[in-house]
């Protein structure tokens, strides 16, 4: 099922940064959203996983088919990673967490605490995450913050997979991630013209 | 025409601007009015004495806390309901006030407690329901002022609102049901009974709770288009700072 | 869910998690309240239903701003609020592990502290049966107040602002129990009237809390 965003437009702190988004994202496809810090990534991604709604526009999937990913991994520091991973797939009513371990490399390090984790390492935690949550379609916030050369080329490898098996992406990054087949998408091209969200109705009133 | 025509801003500050004289006077001639009268030109109680002309404060104060709080109810509902701003910003605009008149309400029952039961404060449930009603009012004006979003805040506060409008009525039968309390029970609508409120009494006391409506209704109004500025002019600077 | 709470216990009971600070608290009032009033027994004996129904309301709202607050900055509260499970049901669950690690252990603890403050041993029984029936409440009503100030810097102080006026007829019908079950009266109308608040609590209150955190999280 295609994953159809129209007319989208979403706001920050009561100030509408983004209007007019429009894209397609087809099963097995990727797409990489670009432009300056600011300029409503985050606010984008949360809106599609259901966090916030949005001002006005259509959203094709439900929150329930979106896996989200943001700057925070929710873990737990005093949990050992197993417990943390496992609480995730619970929660999402999925099995298994020995292949989200094995692919994140993570397995050497199962019954650590998340609290004596490297930054890099508690960035993989998170990302396996994904892989328990079952869900199709990834939203990814900047998702190779901390990670070195070799763990971004593992998580490379890891979404490369996820699209392979018919699943979805959409992030938020600088960093390439060597996906060839990932289209790119400007937001600048969306950027709002500054209308405040409280006007919606409001200040209409005055003009 | 419909009610809900007023939730435009700018109508409801230009209507409101029209009303304000006419009630603001009509508050201050009945408050004078019923206060004049009631103090001086009615006679002492058999048992309270001139202690007794407290009433005329005291009641539609009391009475005005209460209708402050169930008017923000409502003000609530309908800005959860309909998503009107200008009904939050009363809801905001009138907890101030209503609590301004729980404090005269719980003031004015001390002066009157001291010389009737001999004591400036008694846990009576009637008080203290007034006392929780105060920590409510407070509870709410804490909020708006704590949160930062504009409708964050609104949203918060109005359900908070409800929650709390379900907890005052249980305290009230908790409090009740806590202490059985010295306060005479309500006697404006007791004609007819054992121990009814002198007639003599009766229609001071409605010109002053009237005026204690109109004073309200005048406050509110004044907030509220206060507020309804408050929240244009951040709405300008946030437009400002965009820079378009 | 099961899961969530499993969880939620655990980070409880392990280092840092605040498990039986607020049994501590409990008992610390217990010993002050002596020392100021006075050591007479008859004195003691009378306020003890007040001071361990207060003692017990404080010592729950002890832990109460870490309920959300802690998830909330780790990043899970946003993920539960994406999970497959409802919202209402996060709410109601953790609210379940706040009163078992501390509702539950202030029941427990609570006839050692009747002894303390010289409660009949009449009241005891009532004692245990008013804490038993009314701490889910707190938990619940707390559970509120925290979904409320999830998101502000210092939410402890607005929290407790919130949250007390809230307890009064908790705090009311409780007392009111042991008070009446020392002096050998009847309990059962403040005892039903106290269950009533803790099930319309635990029934009705998740759905206001869930509202409140999502209009937080956005």
């Amino acid at each position: 099922m295609d994953f159809v965003v129209s007319d989208l437009a979403v706001a920050r702190g009561g100030i509408c940064v983004l209007e007019g988004v429009n894209f397609t994202l087809r099963p097995g496809a990727a797409l990489v959203l670009r432009g300056p810090n600011g300029v409503g990534k985050t606010t984008l991604l949360r809106t599609l996983a259901g966090l916030q709604p949005p001002l006005e526009g259509q959203i094709s999937a439900p929150p329930e088919a979106i896996a989200y990913a943001a700057h925070a991994d929710g873990l737990k520091g005093t949990l050992s990673v197993t417990e943390n991973l496992e609480f995730w797939a619970a929660v999402h009513g999925t099995r298994g967490i020995d292949h989200a371990l094995d692919r994140m490399n993570l397995r050497d390090l199962r019954d650590r605490r998340a609290a004596n984790l490297s930054a890099g390492q508690k960035r993989r935690l998170g990302l396996a995450r994904l892989l328990v949550s079952g869900r199709p379609i990834w939203m990814l916030d900047e998702p190779t913050v901390s990670l070195d050369v070799a763990s971004v080329a593992l998580f490379a490898g890891v979404v490369r997979d996820h699209l392979g098996q018919g699943g979805s992406a959409l992030m938020a990054t600088h960093i390439d991630l060597g996906l060839s087949e990932a289209a790119v998408l400007d937001l600048a091209a969306f950027r709002a013209q500054g209308r405040v969200q409280a006007a919606h109705g409001f200040d209409e009133a005055f003009a | 025409m419909s009610i809900w025509e007023y939730a435009n801003p700018k109508k409801f500050i230009a209507t409101a601007q029209r009303v304000l004289p006419w009630v603001a006077t009509g508050a201050a001639v009945a408050l004078i009015m019923g206060l004049i009268w009631g103090f001086f030109f009615t006679p002492d109680d058999y048992k309270q004495g001139s202690t007794v002309k407290i009433i005329f404060l005291h009641v539609p104060a009391a009475m005005m806390a209460i209708n402050a709080w169930v008017m923000m109810l409502v003000t609530s509902l309908v800005w959860l309901v309909r998503r009107h701003h200008v009904s939050a910003l009363a809801a905001r605009a009138a907890a101030p006030v209503g609590m301004t008149f729980t404090l005269i309400a719980l003031a004015t029952g001390a002066f009157w407690g001291q010389p009737m039961w001999g004591t400036w404060w008694e846990w009576d449930p009637r008080l203290t329901s007034f006392l929780i009603l105060f920590l409510f009012y407070l509870g709410y004006v804490a909020l708006w002022e704590a949160v930062e979003n504009p409708d964050t805040a609104a949203d918060l506060t109005a359900v908070l609102c409800m929650v709390g409008s379900v907890f005052a009525v249980l305290s009230r039968y908790a409090v009740k049901f806590w202490n059985q309390g010295l306060h005479q029970d309500s006697t404006i609508l007791k004609v007819g009974e054992k121990d009814p409120l002198d007639p003599a009494y009766y229609w001071p006391l409605a010109v002053c709770i009237a005026g204690f409506i109109l004073l309200f209704v005048a406050l509110v109004l004044l907030r509220t288009i206060t507020e309804i500025r408050l929240r244009r002019l951040a709405v300008i600077e946030a437009r400002e700072r965009l820079g378009s | 869910m099961i899961a969530l709470l499993l969880r939620d216990l655990r980070l409880a009971m392990r280092a840092g998690g605040g498990f039986g600070l607020g049994l501590a608290f409990f008992l610390l009032v217990a010993v002050l309240v002596p020392l100021g009033v006075g050591p007479e027994g008859g004195v003691l004996a009378r306020i003890a239903p007040g001071i361990l129904w207060v003692g017990a309301l404080l010592a729950c709202l002890l832990s109460l701003d870490r309920l959300f607050a802690l998830d909330h900055e780790d990043g899970s509260l946003d993920l539960l609020a994406t999970a497959p499970i409802p919202l209402e049901g996060v709410v109601a669950i953790k609210a379940l592990a706040h009163w078992l690690v501390t509702g539950l252990p202030l029941t427990l603890a609570a006839p050692l502290l009747g002894v303390l403050l010289h409660l009949p041993d009449s009241g005891q029984v009532w004692l245990v049966a008013s804490l038993a029936v009314g701490t889910p409440a707190l938990s619940s009503i707390g559970a509120f107040g925290a979904a409320l100030t999830v998101g502000l810097k210092r939410g402890g102080l607005l929290l407790s602002l919130l949250v007390l006026p809230l307890y009064v007829p908790t705090l009311i019908f409780g007392a009111e129990i042991i008070k009446r079950g020392a002096a050998g009266m009847a309990v059962e109308v403040p005892l039903l009237l106290l269950a009533g608040i803790t099930l319309g609590a635990a029934a009705a209150l998740p759905f206001a809390s869930a509202l409140a955190l999502r209009i937080n999280l956005r």
